[in-house]
């Protein structure tokens, strides 16, 4: 009951903190030199068509009004029109944004995956060539932008080695599977085409251990470090005196505990993954909805640019909410915490 | 800051240029003190060495670089995309321009970015934590608070991406986006260690004896919360390089001809694998100045005893 009434007031919160962005978006859009309608007709267009689409969107309204036509268009999935492409952008987002939920997956399981295994390593073999190895990786993660990776993934895994593709998410000669959650690969794997699916995965190993290198360092790090720090706790002391076997300790006692901090900053980094997958997704030509959203801010197109940041928004504040499910499951004294306090 | 002050009071009876004199020893060897701290790890000193080289050829750009004028419009196709040789270090990019030159010149608006952001970020930032942390409680602090928590609530590159392509691109717009949506950071952190602080006692002792609002806030609380606040802008200095790059190669930032090191890579990136030299120099320079303020930073965190991670 108590872990009912956590997540709804999360989710209250999470609303809050969406109207308050859809305000700053709406002033950052505002304060865009020009007409709106103007600018959505082109300049060609005879005065009388500006005048009407100015009272369509409600332009000769005051501020306040025109805000809370615009939000309420927005809360039922109305974004307008898109300047480049001319269709509804709650289409264009359905179309693009699977195939970045899909490569933000990806990088999120390699993240997980690689980092926590990357710090456990260095927690355990700490002070040996493994440890110096795990840090020096966990350096090079830190300190390189993602789509600087993906470009020396490309000169390296594409064109030198010639493991990977390095464009698309298909290769070629290989049909596209029927469309069911826009995921291809989860799509393939749906209607049981194994090759296509292992195609797609190939397709996007490269991009999305490239979105992945910053949270695997975070990770790796954040691990060994609360795992050397809970390793001289005296509950491990005990747990040894007691005779219990080393793999037992670092699986059951050890791990659990050190995962709290790295899930928490995980959580996150993957949240923001979907933001600087803008520029690996256009260096490898990725369909994505970053893609999309680095063009409508090039020229201007305020529907679309409004429509992608509230989406990026609502990722954020899910990814958070999820996180902050995981961590009061794990860690017991949040879970009690947060019941005690209604 | 507060064993300064008693040692003062104890000394009363010295005279004012026999206290100036203490303060400066004192200062003198607290400055001793730190360096010893920061320049016990060896990579710090490197950081710092790899910073000052950077900084020094950014400032002596048209000195320094081989052919300064091939940072402006410039063009000479009968010597485009020539491979690193000894005239080019680097190797020359589609139009001709040396791109070692480019380099050393987009040095120069990456560190003027990370500074002027930072200077633009920091005050504001600081002073609106330092408010809602001593008014911890009220709807001062409400306001304030839920309004960090919404510009915190969409990642900082996404809100100034957006915010960018609404203004005309260029450097100081560019640093006016990344700037406006940086602030938040510095206020959840000052707030964070003024809601501990204001609880302190000699906080409550300068209330009692009457210290004015502003005195309590910047002489009793600001001082100790100088040490997190230096180490995170030692930090931050190189995520702000890193997303005024971001801005740069979407097209958002410094305008061609004038080089930058996002604009370098992303036009670059259309020569790969042939031309690889075009777009792993300048990406390498972002990995080398970022690195190098990451290990300033991690000395810097050594100095004031902060804790790893």
């Amino acid at each position: 009951m108590s872990m009912i009434r956590f997540i709804f007031r999360r989710i209250l919160y999470s609303v809050f903190v969406l109207l308050g962005l859809s305000i700053v978006i709406f002033i950052i859009a505002r304060i865009m030199p020009g007409d709106p309608a103007r600018m959505s007709v082109g300049a060609r267009a005879p005065q009388w068509v500006v005048d009407r689409i100015r009272e369509q969107m409600h332009l000769n309204e005051p501020l306040v009004m025109q805000y809370f036509y615009w939000v309420s268009d927005a809360a039922q999935g109305d974004f307008g029109l898109s300047l480049i492409t001319q269709r509804q952008v709650t289409d264009d987002i359905k179309e693009f944004l699977p195939a970045s939920i899909e490569l933000a997956f990806y990088a999120a399981l390699i993240a997980s995956t690689l980092g926590i295994g990357l710090g456990i390593l260095s927690a355990r073999y700490k002070d040996t060539w493994v440890d110096n190895l795990g840090r020096i990786i966990s350096y090079a993660g830190v300190v390189t932008p993602s789509y600087i990776f993906a470009i020396l993934f490309i000169l390296l895994f594409g064109f030198a080695l010639k493991w990977f593709p390095v464009i698309g998410r298909l290769s070629d000669d290989v049909v596209t599977p029927r469309i069911i959650t826009g995921l291809v690969s989860i799509d393939a794997l749906i209607q049981g085409q194994f090759h296509t699916f292992l195609d797609s995965i190939w397709h996007i190993a490269l991009p999305a251990l490239a979105l992945a290198m910053g949270s695997i360092a975070q990770a790796a790090r954040i691990t060994r470090s609360s795992m050397a720090d809970n390793m001289n706790k005296d509950y491990i002391a005990a747990a040894r005196a007691l005779g219990i076997k080393e793999r037992e300790i670092m699986g059951r006692f050890l791990l659990k505990p050190s995962l709290i901090p790295t899930i928490s900053i995980l959580g996150l980094d993957i949240a923001s993954i979907l933001s600087v997958a803008f520029l690996v997704e256009s260096i490898f030509n990725w369909p994505g909805l970053a893609r999309y959203g680095m063009n409508a801010m090039l020229y201007k197109d305020l529907n679309a640019i409004s429509a992608v940041i509230l989406v990026f928004g609502a990722a954020f504040a899910l990814m958070n909410i999820i996180v902050d499910i995981i961590i009061a499951q794990l860690d017991p004294r949040i879970r009690l915490r947060s019941s005690r306090s209604d | 800051m507060e064993v300064q002050n008693s040692n003062m009071m104890k000394t009363s009876h010295l005279t004012r240029e026999q206290i100036k004199q203490l303060a400066r020893t004192s200062r003198r060897e607290e400055l001793g003190r730190n360096w010893y701290k920061f320049s016990r790890n060896p990579l710090s000193v490197i950081g710092l060495i790899v910073i000052i080289i950077i900084i020094l050829a950014a400032i002596f750009a048209p000195q320094v670089s081989p052919y300064p004028k091939h940072a402006g419009p410039f063009t000479d196709f009968a010597h485009a995309k020539i491979a690193p040789n000894s005239t080019y270090l680097f190797g020359t990019d589609q139009i001709g321009r040396d791109i070692l030159s480019r380099i050393i010149f987009g040095m120069r608006s990456s560190l003027l970015m990370g500074v002027v952001v930072l200077a633009l970020v920091v005050p504001p930032g600081v002073l609106l934590g330092l408010i809602s942390g001593y008014f911890n409680g009220t709807w001062i602090d409400t306001v304030i608070m839920r309004i960090t928590d919404i510009f915190l609530s969409v990642p900082a590159l996404m809100l100034a991406l957006a915010f960018a392509s609404v203004l005309k691109p260029n450097l100081w717009n560019s640093m006016l986006a990344v700037s406006l949506m940086w602030w938040p950071w510095y206020t959840r952190l000052v707030y964070g260690l003024a809601t501990t602080l204001r609880n302190e006692y000699f906080v409550s002792a300068a209330e009692v004896t009457g210290a004015s609002t502003a005195h309590i806030l910047f002489r009793e609380i600001l001082p100790n919360t100088l040490s997190p606040i230096l180490t995170k802008m030692s930090i931050d200095i190189a995520w702000v390089i890193i997303i005024g790059s971001m801005l740069s190669f979407v097209g958002l930032g410094v305008q061609p001809p004038e080089p930058s090191l996002g604009t370098m890579i992303a036009d670059g990136a259309d020569y790969l694998p042939d031309q690889w030299w075009i777009v792993v120099f300048p990406a390498l320079a972002i990995v080398v100045i970022v690195l190098g303020f990451n290990l300033i930073g991690d000395g810097v965190r050594d100095m004031f005893g902060g804790e790893e991670n």
